[in-house]
């Protein structure tokens, strides 16, 4: 087996080190009922990387991949461009096969990036401070809820219709279990919700997502100071982490926590994961963050270096009083994020956004014109919402027959409602002939 | 100094090995890296993008922004950045990594070749399931062997990471609790070995925490178990091989006694390296367990991240699983996005699971098959054994007997030196190893966790033995000033971690900024 350096005349000498005849003697403590006498039966032995690469491609080659084929889905995930040096970089060994930096003498690397990271992501939500990263977007939203139940000690939200339905589950999920109340609106894709309504003493946050689901983007300047008169807290979700490099941010409109899917940058599809997740907050809530944060000191000589700090909030040190279960961050993601972040620069970034909406622009006026569609939003970043005549997963199941990947059926999200809801996203990705041959399939099922 | 033919110096130079102060503060390849912002040129970029044009806006009343704040750097200064900071890291590729319960195995190249591939990597959770059959057959082949491997009845993929995993099993028992009446069972038993996320993940579910003491065997002492037993007792979380290293010998009569009491039994997935392909979880009765992928399975660790942590549940949890899950019907293989049985508990996260985690698992496992994984926990035992026995007549090894894939000592032959457990490890970081996993468990005094893994050579093993021997041997002669010092030789020495938490600076501020806020 080529991942395994002992010979047989090793494992001979160092059980006679040991003092036993066997390795099955060093098992002795496992019940005899328990112990199976050799390699498990109706399973497969080793293979060579020929075979498995046979193996794993052939269940590859059954899936259509979204650069293969005009693509114009999103939701929460989003195909961008990732510059070749970044899974470049990534993939150095020192990077990928590093643990958790416990050791700041020799994981400084691992620690300046997370320490780059933190302030790129407080620089782009507008924020005070970040945390090292999340599982992903909809946890981040989830725990962002429960920082604000910890520190309004209230426990009611109150979710927009516009967030992603995945976010409102996972949230509702902890509530469910964790013993809170989360109110979720029904899906609003025109709008118009009165949340502010909803808010009275028991309301610990205010869930928004900019742009939502749907694709609207807003301003919640209002919406947070009404929640700061309330002495409640406005979380502000976002999925789609370019909208920034265009987007009045959430901390200029005022929002105490934002919780954020970070895979747009650095990050492949990867059919929903690994990706990486958001955090940034006001200064002042520091201490009731979840999650690793990295931290400036000096070392004995006197030189900058970085560490894990604040870790009395984590599991490892306060157990059953620590602020969250979580471990693991989404260390390599972050990283990822942050070196195409890096590659991008303002100029890079700001231009990227404007790209995207600038796409977006031009699928929406080519969508107007197809007979039977309608544009539902009057505002959006890189993703919109349009009816169809049709129920609209199966146009989509149609389009995909002649291999466009046509969007996300507001269905597919919503357990069923909103049959002849159609999201669709632009990114710097699609061509024009990607939007004529939308545009042309459309306009032949419809 | 002898010269050769052309001239050139040929020897080695001066013999004063003392390490120089250079002009610039790099020491040979150990480079000084600044922060990113601080090689800001504005209006610089890394990435070429084509100019926008001129357009109506659709933003609505939403302000374009003025200014992000994202420092400029062209392609090689940022492939250099990391490429330095990369250079500052330890890592598996490149030494012995014996951190307990950590599992630090070799992660292979093929695996993220695999992952790699366009029909994995450049596929979209959302786009529709007849475009993505091949990766729901492939969630559907690594959900046959983790339960062929456990020999449970159902498998979740959907948990990130094994923190998150236990958090799913934990709602299982929740919601099977519920679904029989039975919500006012909230104690939790959890060993005082567990890791800190067990009684962490029992509490945040408002199950309250009741810990149970260790035997003198490092195990759990069943009678005290038994003893806390009750009609309010919701189940148990127990480790096994457990955090001492340690097989739990009576883990069928605590199974017996949790379930003759109501109770489930939710075992931490850990350590399960040291019994993949031996031993199968459902014989020793386990009601949901915990993979920990990036462990047992070598997706690679990432410096924090991303992990994955599948839960396997018993016929009896089968039921109250989170979604989405794979079924298949007539069309092929679909998943269950919402709840159809009616007893799945809801979700955990966005999407399907850390998929890019399974490709690379199950490219493991199939590189191994049950010959190697058989071979594989056999010599991962085997290996920490011999460190244990290699070890044992210059430190202090905690129980007696063998044990499983890891070893444990605590620092009663640090006794009367001065010298600590933090300072082995930093004398150890010298010598080119990583330390191993320190003052866990709890139930030792100075606890040093060693787990080699099956992936480390036998001359590797012996070298760190000898590095470890000779620290012991001096820590003994009194030499505590050295290892005070410890470590020396890395890109930076001992960080003052008081100063970092008293008075946290948790990014950069523009100098000007910073400035202003000093005033």
């Amino acid at each position: 087996m080529r991942y395994l350096p002992l010979t047989e005349a090793d494992r001979h000498d160092m059980l006679a080190a040991i003092g036993v005849s066997s390795v099955d003697e060093l098992f002795r403590d496992v019940p005899q009922a328990a112990r199976i006498p050799g390699p498990i039966g109706g399973l497969p032995n080793f293979a060579g990387e020929l075979e498995v690469e046979r193996t794993l491609a052939s269940m590859a080659g059954k899936n259509i991949a979204v650069g293969s084929v005009p693509s114009f889905v999103g939701c929460g995930a989003y195909k961008h461009h990732v510059p070749a040096t970044v899974d470049y970089m990534v993939q150095r060994g020192e990077f990928l096969t590093a643990y958790t930096p416990y050791q700041p003498e020799i994981s400084q690397g691992t620690l300046q990036v997370l320490f780059e990271f933190q302030t790129q992501v407080a620089l782009l939500t507008g924020m005070d401070v970040a945390n090292a990263s999340m599982y992903d977007g909809a946890t981040a939203c989830a725990e962002a809820v429960m920082m604000a139940n910890r520190l309004t000690r209230r426990k009611k939200a109150i979710l927009s219709g516009g967030l992603h339905p995945h976010y409102r589950d996972t949230t509702t999920t902890d509530a469910r279990f964790i013993g809170f109340e989360a109110v979720a609106m029904p899906p609003a894709p025109r709008g118009g919700e009165d949340l502010m309504a909803l808010v009275d003493e028991n309301t610990s946050c205010v869930v928004v997502q900019n742009p939502d689901v749907f694709g609207h983007v807003r301003d919640y300047t209002a919406l947070a100071q009404m929640c700061q008169a309330k002495g409640a807290l406005l979380i502000v979700v976002v999925t789609e982490a370019v909208s920034l490099g265009l987007l009045t941010p959430p901390g200029e409109m005022g929002a105490d926590i934002v919780a954020a899917e970070g895979q747009s940058l650095g990050n492949a599809l990867n059919f929903g994961g690994p990706y990486v997740g958001l955090f940034a907050v006001k200064e002042k809530y520091v201490r009731q963050m979840p999650g690793r944060l990295c931290g400036q000191t000096v070392d004995a000589d006197g030189r900058r270096g970085f560490v894990l700090t604040l870790s009395t909030r984590e599991q490892h040190i306060r157990r059953e009083k620590a602020t969250s279960n979580i471990c693991t961050n989404a260390g390599l993601c972050a990283l990822a994020f942050s070196i195409h972040l890096s590659l991008l620069g303002e100029e890079g970034f700001t231009r990227l956004a404007r790209i995207n909406h600038h796409k977006a622009v031009q699928l929406a006026d080519r969508l107007s014109g197809v007979k039977g569609v309608e544009l539902v939003n009057d505002s959006f970043f890189n993703e919109f919402t349009v009816t169809l005549p049709r129920d609209a997963a199966e146009v989509v199941e149609e389009l995909a027959q002649r291999r466009i990947l046509a969007g996300v059926p507001a269905s597919r999200l919503f357990a069923g409602a909103l049959k002849d809801h159609l999201i669709l996203a632009a990114t710097e990705t699609t061509t024009d002939s990607d939007m004529d041959a939308l545009t042309k399939a459309l306009s032949e099922v419809l | 100094m002898s010269m050769n033919s052309q001239g050139r110096p040929s020897g080695t130079g001066s013999a004063d090995s003392a390490i120089p102060e250079t002009v610039t503060g790099n020491r040979g390849l150990q480079i000084e890296e600044p922060l990113i912002f601080e090689q800001d040129s504005p209006g610089r970029t890394g990435v070429d993008l084509p100019v926008v044009p001129a357009m109506q806006m659709r933003l609505g009343t939403v302000k374009p922004r003025a200014r992000v704040g994202l420092p400029g750097l062209s392609e090689p200064q940022v492939v250099r950045h990391y490429t330095r900071l990369s250079q500052k890291n330890y890592s598996i590729d490149t030494g012995l990594y014996p951190l307990g319960s950590c599992t630090m195995k070799h992660n292979p190249r093929l695996n993220e070749k695999m992952a790699r591939l366009p029909g994995f990597a450049d596929v979209h959770p959302l786009q529709p399931e007849s475009t993505v059959q091949g990766a729901l057959e492939l969630m559907n082949e690594l959900a046959r062997w983790l339960t062929a491997l456990t020999g449970m009845a159902a498998v979740t993929l959907a948990p990130a990471a094994g923190a998150h995993g236990e958090m799913a099993g934990m709602m299982a028992i929740r919601a099977a609790l519920e679904h029989r009446g039975e919500a006012g069972r909230t104690r939790v038993l959890v060993p005082e070995s567990a890791h800190g996320t067990n009684p962490a993940t029992a509490a945040a579910l408002g199950f309250s925490v009741d810990p149970i003491p260790a035997g003198p065997d490092g195990r759990v002492d069943l009678d005290a178990m038994t003893a806390k037993l009750g009609p309010d007792v919701a189940g148990i979380m127990l480790t096994n091989p457990n955090t001492c290293g340690l097989f739990e010998r009576d883990i069928r009569a605590i199974a017996d006694a949790i379930h003759g009491a109501g109770g489930y039994f939710y075992c931490d997935g850990a350590n399960f390296n040291a019994i993949v392909g031996r031993v199968k979880p459902a014989d020793l009765g386990i009601d949901a367990m915990h993979i920990n992928l990036h462990k047992t399975f070598s997706t690679p660790h990432g410096g924090g991240g991303p992990g994955s942590g599948p839960v396997v549940f018993s016929a009896a949890l089968a039921p109250f699983v989170p979604v989405p899950y794979v079924v298949a019907d007539a069309g092929g293989l679909r998943l269950v996005e919402t709840a159809e049985q009616g007893t799945e508990f809801g979700r955990m996260k966005a999407f399907h699971g850390q998929m890019g985690m399974f490709v690379r698992a199950l490219a493991y496992i199939l590189s191994h098959g049950a010959d190697g994984l058989w071979q594989a926990s056999g010599d991962a035992v085997l290996n920490a054994n011999y460190v244990m026995a290699r070890l044992k007549d210059v430190m202090t090894p905690s129980f007696e007997g063998p044990c499983m894939h890891e070893c444990l000592f605590d620092d009663r032959f640090l006794k009367g030196t001065g010298v600590t457990t933090l300072d082995i490890a930093k004398a150890l970081i010298d010598e080119g190893f990583h330390p191993m996993t320190m003052y866990f468990p709890l139930v030792v005094h100075g606890a040093l966790l060693i787990e080699p893994t099956e992936t480390e050579s036998k001359a590797g093993l012996d070298q760190f033995i000898m590095a470890l021997k000779s620290l012991a041997v001096r820590a003994t002669e009194g030499d505590v000033a050295y290892f005070q010092g410890a470590p020396r030789l890395t890109p930076r020495r001992r960080l003052d971690e008081t100063a970092a938490a008293r008075k946290p600076i948790l990014r950069w501020t523009p100098p000007a900024e910073a400035a202003l806020a000093a005033e």
